[in-house]
Protein backbone atom coordinates (compact mmCIF):
# COMPACT_ATOMS: atom_id res chain seq x y z
CA UNK A 1 0.00 0.00 0.00
CA UNK A 2 1.32 3.31 -1.03
CA UNK A 3 -0.33 6.20 0.80
CA UNK A 4 0.56 9.85 0.00
CA UNK A 5 -0.31 12.13 2.50
CA UNK A 6 -1.13 15.94 2.30
CA UNK A 7 0.44 18.40 4.88
CA UNK A 8 -0.47 22.06 5.13
CA UNK A 9 2.07 24.59 7.28
CA UNK A 10 -0.39 26.57 9.46
CA UNK A 11 -0.27 28.95 12.22
CA UNK A 12 -0.39 27.64 15.87
CA UNK A 13 -3.88 27.56 17.26
CA UNK A 14 -2.88 30.25 19.91
CA UNK A 15 -1.79 32.82 17.11
CA UNK A 16 -3.55 36.65 17.65
CA UNK A 17 -4.02 36.97 14.10
CA UNK A 18 -3.35 40.67 12.85
CA UNK A 19 -2.59 42.24 9.54
CA UNK A 20 0.01 43.77 8.00
CA UNK A 21 0.55 46.55 5.01
CA UNK A 22 -3.16 47.84 4.44
CA UNK A 23 -4.59 44.39 5.48
CA UNK A 24 -3.83 42.74 2.39
CA UNK A 25 -1.08 40.32 4.02
CA UNK A 26 -1.19 38.12 7.46
CA UNK A 27 1.10 39.47 9.74
CA UNK A 28 3.18 36.45 10.68
CA UNK A 29 6.06 38.55 12.67
CA UNK A 30 6.35 35.95 15.63
CA UNK A 31 3.75 33.56 14.20
CA UNK A 32 4.75 29.51 15.09
CA UNK A 33 3.68 27.40 12.25
CA UNK A 34 2.41 23.65 13.03
CA UNK A 35 1.61 21.06 10.99
CA UNK A 36 -2.53 21.47 10.28
CA UNK A 37 -4.19 19.03 12.93
CA UNK A 38 -6.15 17.21 10.64
CA UNK A 39 -2.95 16.61 8.73
CA UNK A 40 -1.29 15.16 11.53
CA UNK A 41 -4.19 12.62 12.10
CA UNK A 42 -4.37 11.64 8.49
CA UNK A 43 -0.62 11.11 8.70
CA UNK A 44 -0.99 8.82 12.05
CA UNK A 45 -3.61 7.05 10.23
CA UNK A 46 -1.77 6.26 7.04
CA UNK A 47 0.93 4.61 9.42
CA UNK A 48 -1.14 2.57 10.77
CA UNK A 49 -2.12 1.26 7.69
CA UNK A 50 0.54 0.71 6.29
CA UNK A 51 1.98 -0.87 9.90
CA UNK A 52 -0.74 -3.51 9.79
CA UNK A 53 -0.62 -4.36 5.99
CA UNK A 54 2.77 -3.23 4.83
CA UNK A 55 3.91 -0.05 2.65
CA UNK A 56 5.07 3.28 2.42
CA UNK A 57 3.88 6.80 3.61
CA UNK A 58 5.24 9.99 1.56
CA UNK A 59 3.98 13.01 2.74
CA UNK A 60 3.73 16.51 0.58
CA UNK A 61 3.49 20.15 0.79
CA UNK A 62 3.10 23.17 -1.35
CA UNK A 63 5.49 25.39 0.47
CA UNK A 64 8.54 27.90 0.47
CA UNK A 65 11.63 26.61 2.13
CA UNK A 66 10.57 27.78 5.89
CA UNK A 67 7.84 24.13 5.68
CA UNK A 68 10.59 21.98 5.92
CA UNK A 69 10.72 22.25 9.69
CA UNK A 70 7.23 21.14 10.17
CA UNK A 71 7.80 18.54 6.70
CA UNK A 72 11.15 16.98 8.99
CA UNK A 73 8.63 16.50 11.90
CA UNK A 74 6.41 14.43 9.86
CA UNK A 75 9.40 12.59 8.95
CA UNK A 76 10.20 12.20 12.32
CA UNK A 77 6.31 11.38 13.22
CA UNK A 78 7.55 8.17 10.73
CA UNK A 79 6.30 9.05 7.23
CA UNK A 80 9.22 7.29 4.72
CA UNK A 81 10.14 9.95 2.66
CA UNK A 82 8.77 13.89 1.89
CA UNK A 83 7.75 16.27 -1.30
CA UNK A 84 7.65 19.99 -1.16
CA UNK A 85 6.68 21.73 -4.40
CA UNK A 86 8.30 24.86 -4.02
CA UNK A 87 5.57 27.20 -4.52
CA UNK A 88 3.86 30.00 -2.28
CA UNK A 89 0.13 28.11 -1.76
CA UNK A 90 -1.97 30.87 -3.03
CA UNK A 91 -5.28 28.89 -3.22
CA UNK A 92 -6.30 25.69 -2.76
CA UNK A 93 -7.44 25.44 -6.48
CA UNK A 94 -3.44 25.56 -6.76
CA UNK A 95 -2.11 23.84 -4.35
CA UNK A 96 -4.57 20.46 -5.61
CA UNK A 97 -3.11 21.09 -9.26
CA UNK A 98 0.24 20.69 -7.69
CA UNK A 99 -0.51 17.82 -5.53
CA UNK A 100 -2.24 16.12 -8.66
CA UNK A 101 0.58 16.22 -10.99
CA UNK A 102 2.84 14.44 -8.33
CA UNK A 103 0.29 11.69 -7.52
CA UNK A 104 -1.00 11.19 -11.27
CA UNK A 105 1.77 9.22 -12.03
CA UNK A 106 3.26 8.50 -8.02
CA UNK A 107 0.93 4.97 -7.90
CA UNK A 108 -0.57 5.74 -5.16
CA UNK A 109 -3.46 3.82 -3.64
CA UNK A 110 -4.82 6.72 -0.86
CA UNK A 111 -4.17 10.27 -1.17
CA UNK A 112 -5.32 11.23 2.63
CA UNK A 113 -5.82 15.32 3.35
CA UNK A 114 -7.32 16.63 6.06
CA UNK A 115 -10.75 18.00 6.58
CA UNK A 116 -9.50 21.61 6.14
CA UNK A 117 -6.35 23.69 6.16
CA UNK A 118 -7.24 25.75 9.56
CA UNK A 119 -5.81 28.98 8.16
CA UNK A 120 -7.46 29.82 4.91
CA UNK A 121 -10.73 27.33 6.16
CA UNK A 122 -11.42 25.96 2.42
CA UNK A 123 -12.12 22.31 2.83
CA UNK A 124 -11.15 22.29 -0.75
CA UNK A 125 -8.15 20.00 -1.52
CA UNK A 126 -9.89 16.19 -1.13
CA UNK A 127 -12.69 17.41 -3.57
CA UNK A 128 -10.37 19.20 -6.34
CA UNK A 129 -7.99 16.49 -5.85
CA UNK A 130 -9.94 13.70 -6.27
CA UNK A 131 -11.23 15.41 -9.63
CA UNK A 132 -8.70 16.26 -10.96
CA UNK A 133 -7.44 12.83 -10.45
CA UNK A 134 -10.44 11.40 -11.86
CA UNK A 135 -10.32 8.87 -8.83
CA UNK A 136 -13.74 8.52 -5.87
CA UNK A 137 -13.52 10.53 -2.68
CA UNK A 138 -14.69 10.69 0.74
CA UNK A 139 -14.71 13.46 3.02
CA UNK A 140 -14.80 14.42 6.37
CA UNK A 141 -14.31 10.78 7.41
CA UNK A 142 -13.67 9.68 11.23
CA UNK A 143 -12.70 5.73 10.17
CA UNK A 144 -11.45 3.55 7.39
CA UNK A 145 -10.42 0.25 6.76
CA UNK A 146 -9.15 -1.82 3.97
CA UNK A 147 -11.25 -5.02 3.07
CA UNK A 148 -10.31 -6.96 0.24
CA UNK A 149 -9.02 -3.76 -1.93
CA UNK A 150 -11.96 -1.07 -0.95
CA UNK A 151 -11.78 1.33 1.41
CA UNK A 152 -14.83 1.38 3.86
CA UNK A 153 -14.93 4.52 5.59
CA UNK A 154 -17.12 6.08 8.14
CA UNK A 155 -17.66 9.74 6.54
CA UNK A 156 -19.74 12.63 8.89
CA UNK A 157 -22.89 13.96 7.49
CA UNK A 158 -25.24 16.13 8.49
CA UNK A 159 -27.02 15.28 11.93
CA UNK A 160 -25.22 11.56 11.38
CA UNK A 161 -22.91 9.05 9.97
CA UNK A 162 -22.37 7.38 6.72
CA UNK A 163 -20.65 4.51 6.20
CA UNK A 164 -19.19 3.85 2.52
CA UNK A 165 -17.82 1.63 0.82
CA UNK A 166 -15.25 3.19 -1.88
CA UNK A 167 -12.45 1.78 -4.56
CA UNK A 168 -9.03 2.02 -4.71
CA UNK A 169 -7.13 4.14 -5.25
CA UNK A 170 -8.98 7.35 -3.64
CA UNK A 171 -8.77 10.62 -2.06
CA UNK A 172 -10.10 11.08 1.41
CA UNK A 173 -9.84 13.91 4.16
CA UNK A 174 -9.39 13.07 7.84
CA UNK A 175 -12.12 14.66 10.56
CA UNK A 176 -11.16 14.41 14.16
CA UNK A 177 -11.65 10.66 15.29
CA UNK A 178 -10.41 9.52 12.92
CA UNK A 179 -7.04 8.73 15.23
CA UNK A 180 -4.72 10.07 17.79
CA UNK A 181 -1.70 12.28 16.38
CA UNK A 182 1.37 10.76 17.07
CA UNK A 183 3.92 12.45 18.36
CA UNK A 184 7.70 12.14 17.49
CA UNK A 185 10.35 10.39 19.84
CA UNK A 186 13.62 11.13 19.55
CA UNK A 187 14.44 8.10 17.55
CA UNK A 188 12.27 9.14 14.79
CA UNK A 189 13.87 12.67 15.31
CA UNK A 190 17.50 11.33 14.59
CA UNK A 191 16.07 9.00 11.87
CA UNK A 192 14.24 11.91 10.23
CA UNK A 193 17.68 13.73 9.61
CA UNK A 194 18.38 11.35 6.94
CA UNK A 195 15.25 10.85 5.26
CA UNK A 196 14.61 11.79 1.44
CA UNK A 197 13.19 15.18 0.90
CA UNK A 198 12.64 15.99 -2.65
CA UNK A 199 12.00 19.41 -3.32
CA UNK A 200 10.16 19.99 -6.91
CA UNK A 201 9.24 23.00 -8.82
CA UNK A 202 5.42 23.91 -9.50
CA UNK A 203 3.81 23.52 -12.65
CA UNK A 204 3.07 27.35 -13.01
CA UNK A 205 -0.98 28.34 -13.26
CA UNK A 206 -2.67 31.64 -12.50
CA UNK A 207 -4.71 31.09 -9.41
CA UNK A 208 -8.59 31.75 -9.83
CA UNK A 209 -8.93 33.29 -6.87
CA UNK A 210 -7.27 36.07 -4.98
CA UNK A 211 -7.47 37.97 -1.49
CA UNK A 212 -8.08 41.45 -1.89
CA UNK A 213 -8.07 42.24 2.03
CA UNK A 214 -8.29 41.21 5.08
CA UNK A 215 -11.04 42.58 7.50
CA UNK A 216 -10.91 41.79 11.93
CA UNK A 217 -14.31 40.49 12.93
CA UNK A 218 -15.96 43.18 14.14
CA UNK A 219 -15.90 44.27 17.91
CA UNK A 220 -18.31 43.16 20.81
CA UNK A 221 -19.65 46.24 22.20
CA UNK A 222 -19.43 45.78 26.00
CA UNK A 223 -21.42 43.03 27.62
CA UNK A 224 -24.68 43.61 29.92
CA UNK A 225 -23.86 42.07 32.70
CA UNK A 226 -27.05 40.10 35.23
CA UNK A 227 -27.05 39.14 38.37
CA UNK A 228 -26.64 35.62 38.85
CA UNK A 229 -29.68 35.73 41.68
CA UNK A 230 -32.21 37.16 39.14
CA UNK A 231 -30.39 35.01 36.30
CA UNK A 232 -33.91 34.04 34.74
CA UNK A 233 -33.90 37.76 33.10
CA UNK A 234 -32.18 37.08 30.45
CA UNK A 235 -34.66 35.17 28.53
CA UNK A 236 -36.47 38.28 28.72
CA UNK A 237 -33.68 40.23 27.61
CA UNK A 238 -32.88 37.62 25.01
CA UNK A 239 -36.55 38.09 23.86
CA UNK A 240 -37.26 42.20 23.97
CA UNK A 241 -33.87 43.44 23.38
CA UNK A 242 -30.81 41.12 21.22
CA UNK A 243 -34.78 39.45 19.38
CA UNK A 244 -33.23 36.33 19.19
CA UNK A 245 -35.79 34.28 20.70
CA UNK B 1 -26.52 36.49 -14.75
CA UNK B 2 -28.15 32.90 -14.67
CA UNK B 3 -27.43 31.15 -10.94
CA UNK B 4 -27.83 27.80 -10.54
CA UNK B 5 -28.37 26.01 -7.40
CA UNK B 6 -27.44 22.79 -5.93
CA UNK B 7 -30.84 22.08 -4.02
CA UNK B 8 -29.76 19.23 -1.52
CA UNK B 9 -32.50 17.35 0.20
CA UNK B 10 -32.54 14.77 3.60
CA UNK B 11 -34.44 11.60 2.65
CA UNK B 12 -36.96 13.68 0.34
CA UNK B 13 -37.15 16.95 2.47
CA UNK B 14 -35.40 20.13 1.54
CA UNK B 15 -33.04 21.46 4.13
CA UNK B 16 -33.84 25.09 5.62
CA UNK B 17 -29.88 25.84 4.41
CA UNK B 18 -31.14 25.04 0.36
CA UNK B 19 -33.85 27.59 0.96
CA UNK B 20 -31.13 29.90 1.90
CA UNK B 21 -29.54 29.18 -0.74
CA UNK B 22 -32.04 29.89 -3.33
CA UNK B 23 -32.54 32.92 -1.94
CA UNK B 24 -29.16 34.26 -2.09
CA UNK B 25 -28.99 33.29 -5.47
CA UNK B 26 -32.06 35.13 -6.09
CA UNK B 27 -30.46 38.06 -4.83
CA UNK B 28 -27.75 38.29 -7.21
CA UNK B 29 -29.33 36.79 -10.32
CA UNK B 30 -30.92 40.42 -11.49
CA UNK B 31 -33.55 40.00 -13.80
CA UNK B 32 -31.77 36.22 -14.76
CA UNK B 33 -33.32 32.90 -13.59
CA UNK B 34 -32.45 30.91 -10.52
CA UNK B 35 -32.02 27.14 -11.49
CA UNK B 36 -32.39 24.57 -8.87
CA UNK B 37 -31.09 21.02 -9.84
CA UNK B 38 -32.35 18.80 -7.40
CA UNK B 39 -30.81 14.70 -7.59
CA UNK B 40 -32.47 11.75 -6.06
CA UNK B 41 -36.00 10.92 -5.79
CA UNK B 42 -38.51 12.93 -3.99
CA UNK B 43 -42.18 14.12 -4.36
CA UNK B 44 -42.99 16.44 -6.68
CA UNK B 45 -45.02 18.42 -4.18
CA UNK B 46 -41.85 19.11 -2.49
CA UNK B 47 -40.02 20.55 -5.71
CA UNK B 48 -42.85 23.83 -5.95
CA UNK B 49 -41.39 24.59 -2.42
CA UNK B 50 -38.20 25.74 -4.25
CA UNK B 51 -40.38 28.19 -6.31
CA UNK B 52 -41.51 29.94 -3.30
CA UNK B 53 -38.18 31.44 -2.56
CA UNK B 54 -37.49 32.26 -6.21
CA UNK B 55 -36.58 29.63 -8.43
CA UNK B 56 -37.86 29.58 -11.90
CA UNK B 57 -36.51 26.01 -12.85
CA UNK B 58 -36.02 22.80 -11.40
CA UNK B 59 -34.19 20.57 -12.88
CA UNK B 60 -34.61 16.85 -11.29
CA UNK B 61 -32.76 14.08 -11.81
CA UNK B 62 -34.91 11.25 -9.72
CA UNK B 63 -32.96 7.93 -11.70
CA UNK B 64 -32.60 5.54 -8.31
CA UNK B 65 -29.04 4.86 -8.48
CA UNK B 66 -28.64 8.64 -7.08
CA UNK B 67 -30.65 8.54 -3.94
CA UNK B 68 -27.54 7.75 -2.37
CA UNK B 69 -25.22 10.17 -2.46
CA UNK B 70 -22.07 9.61 -4.30
CA UNK B 71 -19.65 12.85 -5.18
CA UNK B 72 -18.60 12.44 -8.39
CA UNK B 73 -21.32 11.54 -9.97
CA UNK B 74 -23.25 14.31 -8.38
CA UNK B 75 -20.70 16.96 -9.18
CA UNK B 76 -20.87 15.55 -12.87
CA UNK B 77 -24.94 15.69 -13.08
CA UNK B 78 -24.74 19.57 -11.53
CA UNK B 79 -21.99 20.65 -13.79
CA UNK B 80 -24.27 19.29 -17.22
CA UNK B 81 -26.88 21.15 -15.80
CA UNK B 82 -24.59 24.47 -15.27
CA UNK B 83 -22.92 23.98 -18.88
CA UNK B 84 -27.35 23.18 -20.23
CA UNK B 85 -28.02 26.80 -18.28
CA UNK B 86 -25.08 28.71 -19.25
CA UNK B 87 -25.23 29.66 -15.20
CA UNK B 88 -22.28 31.91 -14.55
CA UNK B 89 -22.11 31.38 -10.70
CA UNK B 90 -23.45 28.55 -8.62
CA UNK B 91 -24.45 28.49 -4.84
CA UNK B 92 -24.25 25.68 -3.14
CA UNK B 93 -24.68 25.17 0.74
CA UNK B 94 -21.20 24.26 2.08
CA UNK B 95 -22.73 21.32 4.51
CA UNK B 96 -20.68 17.75 3.89
CA UNK B 97 -22.05 17.16 1.02
CA UNK B 98 -21.75 20.26 -0.81
CA UNK B 99 -17.81 20.54 0.11
CA UNK B 100 -17.04 16.96 -1.26
CA UNK B 101 -18.82 18.65 -4.25
CA UNK B 102 -18.28 22.32 -4.95
CA UNK B 103 -14.96 21.35 -5.46
CA UNK B 104 -15.12 18.76 -8.03
CA UNK B 105 -17.98 20.98 -9.82
CA UNK B 106 -15.50 23.77 -10.21
CA UNK B 107 -12.49 21.34 -11.37
CA UNK B 108 -15.06 19.92 -14.14
CA UNK B 109 -16.06 23.98 -15.22
CA UNK B 110 -12.44 24.92 -14.87
CA UNK B 111 -14.30 27.20 -12.16
CA UNK B 112 -12.65 29.66 -8.92
CA UNK B 113 -14.44 28.49 -6.27
CA UNK B 114 -14.34 30.09 -2.46
CA UNK B 115 -15.96 27.71 0.43
CA UNK B 116 -17.39 29.49 3.46
CA UNK B 117 -19.05 32.65 2.08
CA UNK B 118 -21.50 34.79 4.45
CA UNK B 119 -22.03 37.66 2.17
CA UNK B 120 -23.60 39.03 -1.27
CA UNK B 121 -21.12 39.34 -3.53
CA UNK B 122 -19.66 43.08 -4.77
CA UNK B 123 -20.22 43.11 -8.27
CA UNK B 124 -18.28 45.73 -10.25
CA UNK B 125 -17.88 45.31 -14.19
CA UNK B 126 -15.57 42.56 -13.71
CA UNK B 127 -14.63 42.12 -10.47
CA UNK B 128 -16.53 39.75 -8.06
CA UNK B 129 -15.64 39.88 -4.66
CA UNK B 130 -17.35 37.58 -1.58
CA UNK B 131 -16.15 37.85 1.94
CA UNK B 132 -15.33 34.38 4.10
CA UNK B 133 -14.28 33.65 7.60
CA UNK B 134 -10.13 32.75 7.74
CA UNK B 135 -8.65 31.34 10.60
CA UNK B 136 -11.13 29.95 11.59
CA UNK B 137 -13.03 33.29 12.08
CA UNK B 138 -10.06 35.29 13.67
CA UNK B 139 -10.16 37.28 11.10
CA UNK B 140 -12.10 37.75 7.69
CA UNK B 141 -11.23 37.88 3.94
CA UNK B 142 -12.85 39.43 1.10
CA UNK B 143 -11.78 37.40 -2.00
CA UNK B 144 -12.28 38.32 -5.66
CA UNK B 145 -13.07 35.37 -8.24
CA UNK B 146 -11.31 35.74 -11.49
CA UNK B 147 -12.70 32.88 -13.67
CA UNK B 148 -15.63 33.54 -15.87
CA UNK B 149 -17.51 30.98 -13.83
CA UNK B 150 -17.77 30.98 -10.45
CA UNK B 151 -18.44 28.85 -7.49
CA UNK B 152 -19.80 30.01 -3.99
CA UNK B 153 -20.25 27.27 -1.25
CA UNK B 154 -22.13 29.52 1.42
CA UNK B 155 -22.02 29.09 5.06
CA UNK B 156 -25.50 27.95 6.47
CA UNK B 157 -27.26 30.13 8.44
CA UNK B 158 -25.50 33.28 7.11
CA UNK B 159 -27.91 34.89 4.55
CA UNK B 160 -31.89 35.06 5.71
CA UNK B 161 -34.79 33.39 3.72
CA UNK B 162 -37.06 35.67 1.85
CA UNK B 163 -39.81 34.96 -0.06
CA UNK B 164 -40.46 35.80 -3.73
CA UNK B 165 -42.94 33.29 -4.93
CA UNK B 166 -42.52 32.25 -8.58
CA UNK B 167 -44.17 29.32 -10.36
CA UNK B 168 -41.18 26.99 -10.90
CA UNK B 169 -41.13 24.95 -14.23
CA UNK B 170 -40.13 21.27 -13.27
CA UNK B 171 -37.81 19.41 -15.86
CA UNK B 172 -36.55 16.18 -15.52
CA UNK B 173 -33.12 15.74 -16.54
CA UNK B 174 -31.23 12.17 -17.11
CA UNK B 175 -27.46 11.41 -16.23
CA UNK B 176 -24.85 8.10 -17.36
CA UNK B 177 -22.34 8.72 -14.59
CA UNK B 178 -21.92 5.84 -12.67
CA UNK B 179 -21.39 6.10 -8.61
CA UNK B 180 -17.65 4.41 -7.57
CA UNK B 181 -18.83 4.66 -3.87
CA UNK B 182 -21.51 2.57 -2.29
CA UNK B 183 -23.35 4.14 0.90
CA UNK B 184 -23.46 0.97 3.19
CA UNK B 185 -25.54 2.29 6.15
CA UNK B 186 -26.58 5.67 6.93
CA UNK B 187 -26.81 6.66 10.63
CA UNK B 188 -28.57 10.17 11.75
CA UNK B 189 -29.65 10.77 15.00
CA UNK B 190 -33.46 11.62 14.45
CA UNK B 191 -35.82 14.59 16.10
CA UNK B 192 -31.85 16.49 17.24
CA UNK B 193 -31.35 19.73 15.05
CA UNK B 194 -27.93 19.44 13.57
CA UNK B 195 -25.53 21.64 14.99
CA UNK B 196 -24.20 23.39 11.86
CA UNK B 197 -27.65 24.99 11.07
CA UNK B 198 -28.98 25.73 14.34
CA UNK B 199 -29.95 29.08 14.78
CA UNK B 200 -29.92 28.51 18.68
CA UNK B 201 -26.80 26.59 20.35
CA UNK B 202 -26.64 25.76 23.95
CA UNK B 203 -22.90 24.69 24.93
CA UNK B 204 -21.32 23.51 27.86
CA UNK B 205 -17.52 22.90 29.15
CA UNK B 206 -15.32 21.40 31.87
CA UNK B 207 -16.52 23.53 34.40
CA UNK B 208 -20.18 21.24 34.27
CA UNK B 209 -17.52 18.53 35.90
CA UNK B 210 -18.88 15.35 33.87
CA UNK B 211 -21.73 14.15 31.37
CA UNK B 212 -24.44 13.07 33.87
CA UNK B 213 -24.60 16.63 34.37
CA UNK B 214 -25.67 17.67 30.50
CA UNK B 215 -29.18 17.38 31.19
CA UNK B 216 -29.86 21.27 32.18
CA UNK B 217 -27.81 21.74 28.80
CA UNK B 218 -30.08 19.30 26.75
CA UNK B 219 -33.57 20.62 28.50
CA UNK B 220 -32.15 24.44 27.97
CA UNK B 221 -31.56 23.64 24.46
CA UNK B 222 -34.66 21.68 23.88
CA UNK B 223 -37.38 24.32 25.58
CA UNK B 224 -35.57 26.77 22.96
CA UNK B 225 -35.44 24.40 19.99
CA UNK B 226 -31.89 24.65 19.52
CA UNK B 227 -28.79 22.13 19.53
CA UNK B 228 -26.43 21.70 22.01
CA UNK B 229 -22.17 21.70 21.63
CA UNK B 230 -18.93 21.60 23.60
CA UNK B 231 -15.72 22.35 24.19
CA UNK B 232 -12.78 20.53 23.04
CA UNK B 233 -11.66 18.91 26.51
CA UNK B 234 -14.87 17.40 27.32
CA UNK B 235 -15.25 15.59 23.58
CA UNK B 236 -12.03 14.90 24.11
CA UNK B 237 -12.76 13.04 27.42
CA UNK B 238 -15.94 11.41 25.54
CA UNK B 239 -18.23 13.27 28.17
CA UNK B 240 -19.95 14.27 24.44
CA UNK B 241 -19.47 12.74 20.77
CA UNK B 242 -17.32 14.98 18.70
CA UNK B 243 -19.49 16.08 16.25
CA UNK B 244 -20.82 18.59 19.11
CA UNK B 245 -17.16 19.52 19.64
CA UNK B 246 -17.07 23.12 18.28
CA UNK B 247 -13.59 25.94 17.67
CA UNK B 248 -10.78 25.96 15.70
CA UNK B 249 -10.24 22.40 15.15
CA UNK B 250 -13.67 21.30 15.54
CA UNK B 251 -16.99 22.72 14.24
CA UNK B 252 -17.22 26.50 13.14
CA UNK B 253 -21.00 27.74 13.92
CA UNK B 254 -22.38 30.77 13.04
CA UNK B 255 -25.96 30.78 15.45
CA UNK B 256 -28.21 33.80 16.25
CA UNK B 257 -28.13 32.86 19.65
CA UNK B 258 -24.65 30.79 21.23
CA UNK B 259 -24.89 30.25 25.20
CA UNK B 260 -21.61 29.32 26.07
CA UNK B 261 -21.89 27.50 29.93
CA UNK B 262 -19.05 26.74 32.13
CA UNK B 263 -16.54 27.38 29.06
CA UNK B 264 -13.32 29.56 29.52
CA UNK B 265 -13.11 31.59 26.13
CA UNK B 266 -9.59 29.88 25.24
CA UNK B 267 -8.59 31.68 22.09
CA UNK B 268 -9.12 28.10 19.90
CA UNK B 269 -12.61 27.85 21.42
CA UNK B 270 -13.31 31.73 20.71
CA UNK B 271 -12.20 31.16 16.95
CA UNK B 272 -15.38 28.85 16.18
CA UNK B 273 -18.00 30.38 17.33
CA UNK B 274 -17.39 34.23 18.13
CA UNK B 275 -19.23 34.95 14.74
CA UNK B 276 -22.53 33.94 16.58
CA UNK B 277 -24.93 37.13 16.22
CA UNK B 278 -25.52 36.99 20.18
CA UNK B 279 -23.30 34.93 22.78
CA UNK B 280 -24.07 34.57 26.63
CA UNK B 281 -21.57 33.62 28.79
CA UNK B 282 -22.09 31.63 32.32
CA UNK B 283 -19.39 31.40 34.39
CA UNK B 284 -18.50 31.08 37.86
CA UNK B 285 -14.61 33.26 37.42
CA UNK B 286 -15.58 37.32 36.42
CA UNK B 287 -12.43 37.43 34.91
CA UNK B 288 -13.04 33.92 32.53
CA UNK B 289 -11.82 35.34 29.22
CA UNK B 290 -15.03 34.59 27.50
CA UNK B 291 -16.98 37.53 29.17
CA UNK B 292 -14.43 39.44 26.54
CA UNK B 293 -16.50 38.23 23.97
CA UNK B 294 -19.89 37.99 25.40
CA UNK B 295 -23.16 39.74 24.62
CA UNK B 296 -25.01 39.11 28.32
CA UNK B 297 -22.89 37.47 31.18
CA UNK B 298 -23.86 36.11 34.48
CA UNK B 299 -20.86 35.93 36.57
CA UNK B 300 -22.48 32.73 39.00
CA UNK B 301 -22.34 28.87 39.19
CA UNK B 302 -23.94 27.16 36.27
CA UNK B 303 -25.57 25.03 38.71
CA UNK B 304 -27.79 27.83 40.44
CA UNK B 305 -27.83 30.06 37.30
CA UNK B 306 -28.86 26.83 34.61
CA UNK B 307 -32.30 26.03 36.14
CA UNK B 308 -33.44 29.70 36.85
CA UNK B 309 -32.87 29.86 33.43
CA UNK B 310 -34.49 26.76 32.03
CA UNK B 311 -37.59 27.88 34.87
CA UNK B 312 -37.85 31.04 32.85
CA UNK B 313 -37.50 29.73 29.54
CA UNK B 314 -40.32 27.64 29.87
CA UNK B 315 -42.49 30.74 30.88
CA UNK B 316 -41.72 32.27 28.42
CA UNK B 317 -42.55 29.39 25.85
CA UNK B 318 -46.00 28.64 27.72
CA UNK B 319 -47.06 32.38 27.17
CA UNK B 320 -46.15 32.22 23.61
CA UNK B 321 -47.50 29.32 22.85
C1 LIG C 1 -4.08 22.60 19.00
C2 LIG C 1 -5.24 22.96 19.90
C3 LIG C 1 -6.51 23.05 19.35
C4 LIG C 1 -7.61 23.36 20.17
N1 LIG C 1 -8.85 23.44 19.59
C5 LIG C 1 -9.93 23.71 20.39
C6 LIG C 1 -11.23 23.79 19.83
O1 LIG C 1 -11.43 23.64 18.62
N2 LIG C 1 -12.28 24.02 20.66
C7 LIG C 1 -12.11 24.18 22.01
O2 LIG C 1 -13.12 24.36 22.71
N3 LIG C 1 -10.89 24.11 22.55
C8 LIG C 1 -9.79 23.88 21.79
N4 LIG C 1 -8.56 23.77 22.36
C9 LIG C 1 -8.47 23.75 23.85
C10 LIG C 1 -8.50 25.14 24.45
O3 LIG C 1 -7.19 25.66 24.48
C11 LIG C 1 -9.03 25.05 25.90
O4 LIG C 1 -8.22 24.17 26.62
C12 LIG C 1 -10.47 24.58 26.00
O5 LIG C 1 -11.31 25.32 25.13
C13 LIG C 1 -10.97 24.71 27.43
O6 LIG C 1 -12.21 24.09 27.56
P1 LIG C 1 -13.20 24.52 28.73
O7 LIG C 1 -13.44 25.97 28.65
O8 LIG C 1 -14.36 23.61 28.66
O9 LIG C 1 -12.38 24.10 30.03
P2 LIG C 1 -11.58 24.98 31.08
O10 LIG C 1 -10.56 25.81 30.43
O11 LIG C 1 -11.16 24.04 32.14
O12 LIG C 1 -12.65 25.98 31.63
C14 LIG C 1 -13.71 25.64 32.43
C15 LIG C 1 -14.41 26.94 32.81
O13 LIG C 1 -15.55 26.63 33.58
C16 LIG C 1 -15.65 27.52 34.67
N5 LIG C 1 -16.36 26.81 35.73
C17 LIG C 1 -15.92 25.77 36.48
N6 LIG C 1 -16.89 25.36 37.32
C18 LIG C 1 -17.95 26.17 37.11
C19 LIG C 1 -19.24 26.24 37.67
N7 LIG C 1 -19.65 25.40 38.61
N8 LIG C 1 -20.07 27.20 37.22
C20 LIG C 1 -19.67 28.07 36.25
N9 LIG C 1 -18.47 28.02 35.67
C21 LIG C 1 -17.62 27.08 36.09
C22 LIG C 1 -14.24 27.89 35.01
O14 LIG C 1 -14.20 29.18 35.62
C23 LIG C 1 -13.56 27.88 33.64
O15 LIG C 1 -13.59 29.16 33.04
C24 LIG C 1 -7.44 23.52 21.56
C25 LIG C 1 -6.15 23.45 22.10
C26 LIG C 1 -5.06 23.19 21.29
C27 LIG C 1 -3.70 23.13 21.92
N1 LIG D 1 0.08 23.95 0.95
C1 LIG D 1 -0.37 22.69 1.10
N2 LIG D 1 0.47 21.65 0.91
C2 LIG D 1 0.03 20.38 1.05
N3 LIG D 1 -1.21 20.05 1.40
C3 LIG D 1 -2.08 21.05 1.60
C4 LIG D 1 -1.72 22.41 1.46
N4 LIG D 1 -2.81 23.17 1.72
C5 LIG D 1 -3.80 22.31 2.02
N5 LIG D 1 -3.38 21.03 1.95
C6 LIG D 1 -4.15 19.80 2.25
O1 LIG D 1 -5.51 20.02 2.02
C7 LIG D 1 -6.25 19.91 3.22
C8 LIG D 1 -7.41 20.86 3.19
O2 LIG D 1 -6.94 22.14 2.95
P1 LIG D 1 -7.89 23.31 2.44
O3 LIG D 1 -8.70 22.76 1.33
O4 LIG D 1 -6.94 24.37 2.00
O5 LIG D 1 -8.70 23.71 3.63
C9 LIG D 1 -5.24 20.14 4.32
O6 LIG D 1 -5.65 19.52 5.52
C10 LIG D 1 -4.02 19.46 3.72
O7 LIG D 1 -4.11 18.06 3.85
Amino acid sequence: MKILVCISNVPDTTTKVTFTEGNTQFNNTGVQYIINPYDELSLTKALELTEAQGGTVTVINVGLVDTEANIRKALAIGAHDAIRINATPVDAYYVAEQIAEVAKNGGYDIVMTGRESIDYNSGQVCGLLAEMLGWPGINVITKIDIEDGKAICERDIDGGKEKVSCPLPCVISAQKELTEPRIPNMRGIMAARSKPLQVLEPTSNEPYTKISVYEMPPAKSSCKMIDAANAGQLIDLLHNEAKVI
Amino acid sequence: MNVLVFAEHIDGSFKKSTFEAISYAKAITGTSSVTAVVIGEIDSSKLSELGKYGASKVLHNSQALYNTFDGAAYASIIASAAQKEQARVLVISNSYCGKNIAPRVAVKLKAGIVSGVVSLPKIDGTSFIVRKPVFSGKGLADVAIETDIKILAITPNSYQLNESPTDAAIENIQSDAQPACQSMEIKRVTGKIPLTEAEIVVSGGRGWKGPENWGMIEELAQILGGATACSKPVSDMHWRGHEEHVGQTGITIKPNLYIATGISGAIQHLAGVSSSKVIVVINKDPEAPFFKAADYGIVGDVFEVMPQIIDAAKKFKASSN
